[in-house]
């Protein structure tokens, strides 16, 4: 194998801002004053805030220090199932810095925001062309948020009919914030059970569908990575009992520039800028999930929407059944542009993007099939699911088999989830790892499957060599320290 | 790392449902809590959420979450019924359902609406059987 990419060195220990510096340190000088010295009231004095005294030089060692704690996808391969780390290009960063854009005030007048809007006119259309769905919104700031406007358009639609319905579907493979999402608009989620092959029946969609029930929430692909197979049969049902159907489209890098979504009878889809579309993630966002819908839920989209009139773009408010404001001025018009500025330097590769993260996924499946347990043995999506049966026997599990990968210098997989897979370890390569780094991860899994054998202690007992050891979760779940 | 099915703490003086709860009669309402399978299988719980006390439940519904460091879960009724009590030591301590699962770590008092339903579950083997097909 070749030499490890995790290794050790030099970890810097930084205490926080206020234990360091000395009084009176600074780091700029102000210039000399060439006014009087006026006094102030009173009721303006009183003790100024508790800043740390410190130099410039302080402060760049330490957040350069606290930075080099950090892994990120910059810092090598990050394969975690189902939030599509994939690499960030920089000219995304680059466009979005650019003054005329990064200067930009939401309260400018709309013939002063002429680039803007229209870009986000664009970047709308340009969704709707991916994805099938002609009308979108791209307020959302997140992927859950996305799904809580989606369920709120859903729950429009039946109140404009004159209809209350109170249960939404939620297969046990969907993502894990659908049932809250559905919750937060006053439906009761029903549990659906996925088959033997890992994906919906019709025949257990025929049995719970009915009259008081809204519609089903399906990922597709789904968190086992694999396709929803009997989708259009599981959308005709639901339509059939006057339901609808949300798509949710964390996982749309599978599928991009394949499958019109419409087609399948998706009614309302929300996709992920920060997976899917390359902006940056983790660590709390800024986010985007923009939603897509029918024609015939174009009404109640969130306002305002930007239209075009004889060539100008302008905001409108004008949708008297529109659910109404969702963030505030427009989402976070940055993560737009970065999209924006992907969709463009990918063109007509953007297929191409889904075709090479499913190979790679499927490549990885192959390579550790048998080495790790592979519970639904069939093609898949973009990720795959293993779980850690092949180790019980040397009393080694998910977690410790995720904890030894880090020594490696891999980022962890997803693990414990989908719950339906008992210790899975749930692995998305994306398109972006070069096939040297996807055998290297491979080649590791192996030495770690073979360590568990030989060794388990080595597993046991990581990470070792990292910053920190194994945290105590436990400690911090029960016992919550929020003062700081 | 998880217990073998032979390590397993499965009482003879309870019933088990096959969502991994146990009731036990006294007298005339029933006790209900995780069995020592499904609290090993989760891991150690952080959060215990609760049903109000009144609330009624049919048979199987879902009555309350655990949460752990892994995952949440939802509790199913043994029985159908109205709750009449509420293990509120859980609020400070969720650990006890790890450490004492059919004692100090019970989670709800039932009164039951049919208490013939108790019948329908299982005995310690009939359980024990059903943990050794899910190995």
């Amino acid at each position: 194998m070749k030499e490890l990419v995790g290794t050790t060195g030099l970890i810097f220990n930084e205490p926080l801002l206020w234990e360091k510096g000395a009084k009176g340190r600074i780091g700029f000088s102000l210039p000399r004053r060439d006014v009087d010295p006026c006094p102030l009231d009173d009721e303006l004095k009183g003790d100024g805030p508790d800043f740390p005294d410190l130099s410039e030089q302080d402060v760049v060692r330490h957040f350069t220090r606290l930075s080099q704690w950090n892994f990120g996808v910059d810092s090598g391969m990050y394969p975690l199932g189902s939030c599509t780390m994939k690499y960030n290009p920089k000219t995304n960063e680059r466009q979005a810095s650019l003054p005329g854009f990064a200067g930009a005030h939401p309260l400018l007048p709309a013939e002063l925001s002429q680039g803007v809007l229209k870009i986000m006119f664009d970047l709308e259309q340009y969704l709707a062309e991916i994805t099938g769905l002609p009308a979108v919104t791209l307020q959302p700031a997140a992927g859950s948020h996305g799904e809580l406007t989606g369920m709120m358009i859903i729950n429009a639609y039946h109140k404009a009919k004159g209809e209350t319905r109170s249960k939404v579907l939620i297969p046990d493979t969907a993502h894990g914030t659908n049932p809250a999402s559905a919750a937060l608009c006053g439906f009761k989620s029903i549990l659906v059970k996925s088959n033997d092959q890992g994906i919906l029946s019709p025949e257990t969609i025929s049995e719970v569908m009915d009259e008081d029930t809204a519609g089903i929430m399906v990922t597709n692909p789904n968190t086992l990575g694999l396709f929803e197979e009997n989708i259009k049969k599981v959308a005709d049902i639901v339509h059939s009992k006057g339901g609808l159907v949300y798509g949710d489209g964390a996982n749309m890098n599978a599928v991009m520039g394949i499958v019109n979504v419409k087609k399948l009878g998706v009614d309302v889809l929300h996709l992920n800028l920060h997976k899917t579309f390359s902006t940056p993630h983790g660590g709390g966002g800024p986010g985007s999930g923009p939603i897509c819908v029918t024609e015939e839920l174009e009404r109640f989209l969130p306002v305002p929407r930007v239209i075009e009139k004889d060539g100008k773009y302008e905001l409108s408010e004008d949708y008297p059944e529109s659910i109404g404001k969702i963030h505030a001025f427009y989402g976070n018009f940055g993560v737009k542009l970065k999209a924006y500025s992907y969709i463009l330097s990918m063109g007509a590769n953007l297929k191409k993007v889904s075709q090479l993260a499913v190979l790679s996924a499927n490549y990885i499946k192959e390579s550790l099939k048998g080495v790790f347990h592979l519970p639904y043995d069939k093609p898949c999506m973009h990720e795959c699911v293993f779980t850690d049966k092949n180790q019980e026997a040397n009393k080694v599990s998910t977690l410790d088999i995720a904890k030894r990968l880090m020594e490696y210098g891999f980022h962890p997989p997803t693990i414990y989830f989908p719950l339906v897979v008992h210790g899975a370890l749930m692995i998305e390569p994306t398109e972006t790892e070069s096939k040297e780094d996807i055998d290297h991860f491979i080649e590791t899994m192996k030495a770690i499957a073979d360590e568990a054998k030989k060794n388990p202690e080595l597993l046991l007992e990581a990470p070792k060599i990292s910053k920190v050891r194994r945290l105590d979760e436990i400690a911090a779940a029960r016992k919550p320290c929020l003062c700081g | 790392m998880s217990k073998e099915i032979s390590e397993l703490n499965l009482p003879d003086d309870v019933k088990y449902t096959d969502d991994h709860e146990w009731a036990r009669l006294e007298g005339e309402n029933l006790k209900v809590g995780l069995t020592d399978y499904a609290q090993d299988q989760l891991g150690e719980i952080v959060f215990v959420e609760m049903p109000e006390l009144g609330d009624t439940f049919e048979k199987k519904e879902e009555f309350g979450s655990l949460e752990s460091v892994k995952a949440v879960s939802e509790m199913y009724m043994p029985v159908g019924g109205e709750i009449v009590s509420i293990n509120e030591e859980l609020s400070d301590a969720p650990e006890l359902v790890n450490e004492d699962p059919y004692g100090k770590g019970w989670i709800i008092e039932v009164k039951p609406g049919d208490p013939a339903e108790l019948d329908l579950l299982m005995n310690k083997d009939a359980y024990l059987e059903m943990l050794k097909g899910l190995e």
